[in-house]
């Protein structure tokens, strides 16, 4: 089903802080409705490149991005392009669950509001909490502080409130390292339904999660220079069970990093 | 095997603990100092003034005659000068906080304005009084009015709403920006949806601090050109007018024992008025901060 | 070094396999000495035997399955569990084949005259071959002589047809060797089977160096 080609594609994407650089060169697809995993020891960059993808480095005034980032073939980095517009095709959910200090209900009918959504707020919210597997929990409470709810139900209310602006990426920077192993196996049983719909990048630090979870990983690493560059990317199932760099299997057998 | 012998250990531990019990001690003989000392000066206030509380003190105008002293023309004069500081502090202090720390954050810009901004909280009050004098009341025209006199405090007080305002914006967990960003916000909306809600309390702590500041002000009022003896009640922001500390400063200067038992009552109001006001800020702030919880 | 505790317990568990190896090595050998010198004592002692051998493997497996479930191997970690724990049951079933010779032998008994074929005797040299081959190629990590252990096992699939052939026309010609022949077969089984678990043993070498799982497949050729 991968007819339609990539989703999203670097070309030449590097990063730098000031004159620092923090990632090289990296070109990747990343598949369409399907999960990709970014992995990597720490500093390698991995968060950085997620945050290319829907221009979250915009927000750091000393980031500068070069090469492309296309998505379906428009360069999200071009001249006449809005990343508020962006945000709302690519959405993204954070390492500490971050719900607004509001109620449930407003929290996951905030995007659609500040979007100008003209249509039923309550349905985006039933649906959008459905979506997540978090409406059967919270239906007879959505005007409860949204902060009432426990740290696994606060990630799904955050997924729930990037599904209600109708995304079509959903980027997730290590959204279950906060949480506990039941917490974290709910997140990823939700992850692998979405993705039936969605296309989903996450950054992760466990390698069994990546394994677990997703259909293509990218290995990125650090060399001296401490600048991050894409090792190897390819089907989880080959990276995992016998992949072809061997800086790739050493840090996946958990020989370094 | 132990590394340090156990008789050692024990002189430590009782040595902690004696010292613990004395830091404790001392914090609260500073209390009972602090406290009883305010305890004292509000039973003399009271002592002094209570019998001076009356209907028609309330309501009469100041006169020549003890007896007949009243309050009403400093009591409207200083809610109306603390009423236009408010507003005009609160909203030109807020959006310079919200510039400062949104819009011009770790700019070079923004660190010199800052600094110079905790420095005007530093200027004697009478300076602004005379900036008043000339600004206000002279070039623009307003004269010695209860306009003036508003925005004159407005300057003084602006600091200390900005650097509360401020603090408070900055305290607005990072995370929640992103968040808001993430799902498409504009900068204009993450701050007015998210960050101003969470600013809030902590920009009314600055209200307050700055209200309690510019009500018990008199040096700069009196460069400017406020009354010490206002027979009427100021009708218009145009007219002029006179204020508690005023009112009261003038009735302890002079001789008649009338007086200090009006100048005492006079502080006993303005006391009343200023806890009226905190107390409004404080519930307001709780109504909001309780909403986040 | 990290993980090098697991790196340690890997080495062991290889180590015990080649050890687990050379037992079954030992007992091929000695079952066909038993049988060309029609020595009971010694084939009872291959039958015994066996049941250390079959110890051997689930101790082997035991420890694969511990260290899978607590160490949350992959890649080459992975692969390297799951060789040895196929591996090691490889060899256990070529230490029963051995003890199927032994048997053999005691049933045969000390004092049958009829002679035992002398394709046998070069079955089971050329199975010892290529066990230890697969087993070196193990060792080594060495793809081309886990190969070469198939060019082995055509040999001894047609020694196994010959022997066959051989016995059948005695069978036909000499009536009242037909229970001896009969059991000459069984051993030539034996053998013929053993000779096959070394190849099975060098597929899962090549998986385990490659990562590929499947039958062998000859390298391209040309012509």
């Amino acid at each position: 089903m991968q007819d339609q080609g990539p989703i999203l594609q670097t070309r030449g994407l590097s990063v730098y802080y000031d004159t620092k650089k923090a990632v090289t060169d990296v070109d990747l697809d990343v598949a369409r409705n399907r999960i990709t995993a970014i992995i990597g020891p720490s500093g390698c960059g991995k968060s950085t490149l997620l945050r290319c993808f829907n221009r979250m480095n915009d927000l750091i005034p000393s980031a500068r991005v070069e090469g492309q980032v296309l998505f379906d073939g428009l360069d999200l980095y071009g001249h006449d392009v809005d990343p508020t517009e962006i945000r709302y095709e690519i959405g993204m959910v954070f390492q500490r669950p971050n719900p607004f200090p509001k109620s449930i209900f407003d929290n996951v009918a905030f995007g659609p509001r500040i979007n100008g959504f003209k249509g039923s707020i309550d349905e985006v919210v039933e649906k959008s909490l459905v979506r997540a597997a978090l409406w059967g929990e919270v239906k007879d409470r959505l005007k409860a502080s949204a902060l009432s709810l426990s740290g696994g139900q606060q990630q799904r209310l955050c997924i729930a409130r990037a599904l209600a602006v109708e995304p079509r990426v959903i980027l997730m920077d290590e959204p279950c390292s906060a949480l506990d192993p039941i917490a974290t196996l709910a997140i990823e049983e939700l992850m692998r339904e979405l993705s039936e719909d969605y296309s989903i990048i996450i950054v992760t630090h466990n390698m069994q999660q990546a394994a677990r979870v997703s259909h293509y990983t990218a290995f990125l690493m650090v060399e001296e220079a401490r600048v991050g560059f894409l090792v190897e990317f390819g089907e989880s199932r080959q990276i995992f069970t016998n992949p072809e760099d061997e800086r790739t299997e050493a840090y996946i057998t958990g020989r370094f990093g | 095997m132990a590394v340090i012998p156990q008789t050692e250990f024990q002189r430590r531990r009782a040595r902690r603990k004696w010292m613990g019990r004395a830091f404790h001690a001392m914090c609260l003989l500073s209390v009972c100092i602090a406290l009883g000392m305010l305890a004292v000066l509000l039973a003399y206030l009271l002592i002094q003034g209570i019998t001076g509380i009356s209907w028609s003190f309330l309501t009469g105008f100041a006169s020549r005659h003890p007896e007949q002293a009243g309050i009403k023309a400093a009591i409207l004069g200083s809610i109306y000068v603390v009423v236009v500081a408010g507003l005009v502090s609160f909203t030109l202090g807020v959006a310079t906080a919200v510039y400062l720390e949104e819009y011009a954050a770790r700019s070079k810009f923004a660190k010199i304005a800052k600094i110079n901004i905790a420095n005007l909280a530093g200027v004697p009050s009478i300076v602004y009084g005379i900036l008043g004098l000339q600004i206000f009341v002279h070039s623009l025209h307003l004269g010695k009015s209860v306009l003036a006199g508003g925005f004159t405090l407005a300057l003084l007080v602006l600091p200390i709403v900005i650097v509360a305002a401020g603090e408070a914006v900055r305290a607005v967990p990072p995370s929640f920006r992103e968040g808001s960003y993430a799902l498409g916000a504009t900068r204009w909306q993450v701050i007015w949806h998210i960050v101003f809600p969470l600013a809030f309390p902590g920009i009314l702590t600055g209200v307050i601090l700055a209200v309690s500041r510019a009500i018990g002000e008199t040096a700069p009022l009196i460069a400017m050109g406020a009354l010490t003896f206002v027979p009427f009640s100021p009708d218009s922001p145009l007219s002029r007018f006179t204020v508690l500390p005023i009112q009261i400063f003038n009735w302890t200067s002079r001789p008649q024992e009338g007086f200090q038992e009006a100048a005492a009552a006079g502080i006993i109001v303005l006391l009343v008025i200023l806890l009226m006001m905190n107390a409004g800020a404080v519930i307001l702030r709780n109504r909001f901060q309780n909403k986040w919880d | 070094m990290v993980r090098a505790d697991f790196d340690r317990n890997l080495e062991d568990l290889v180590s015990e396999l080649f050890g687990l190896g050379e037992m079954v090595e030992k007992a091929i050998v000695k079952s066909m000495d038993a049988l060309q010198r029609r020595d009971l004592a010694i084939a009872y002692e291959v039958v015994a035997e066996d049941d250390l051998i079959d110890e051997k493997r689930f101790e082997l497996e035991e420890k694969c399955i511990d260290l899978i479930a607590t160490q949350q191997p992959l890649a080459i970690d992975l692969r390297t569990l799951l060789a040895v724990l196929h591996i090691a049951v490889e060899l256990e079933r070529m230490g029963d084949y051995a003890e199927g010779i032994g048997k053999i032998c005691m049933i045969i008994g000390e004092d049958e005259p009829t002679e035992t074929p002398q394709q046998l005797d070069q079955m089971a040299r050329m199975g010892v071959a290529m066990l230890q081959r697969s087993l070196k190629s193990l060792m080594d990590r060495d793809i081309d002589l886990a190969n070469d252990v198939w060019d082995s096992d055509d040999e001894v699939d047609s020694l196994y047809d010959s022997v066959c052939h051989d016995i059948f026309v005695e069978m036909g010609e000499h009536p009242k060797t037909i229970e001896a022949a009969t059991h000459f077969l069984w051993v030539a089984h034996d053998l013929e089977r053993i000779a096959d678990r070394a190849t099975n043993i060098s597929e899962r070498v090549i998986f385990l160096v490659t990562g590929r799982i499947g039958r062998y497949k000859p390298p391209e050729s040309t012509g």
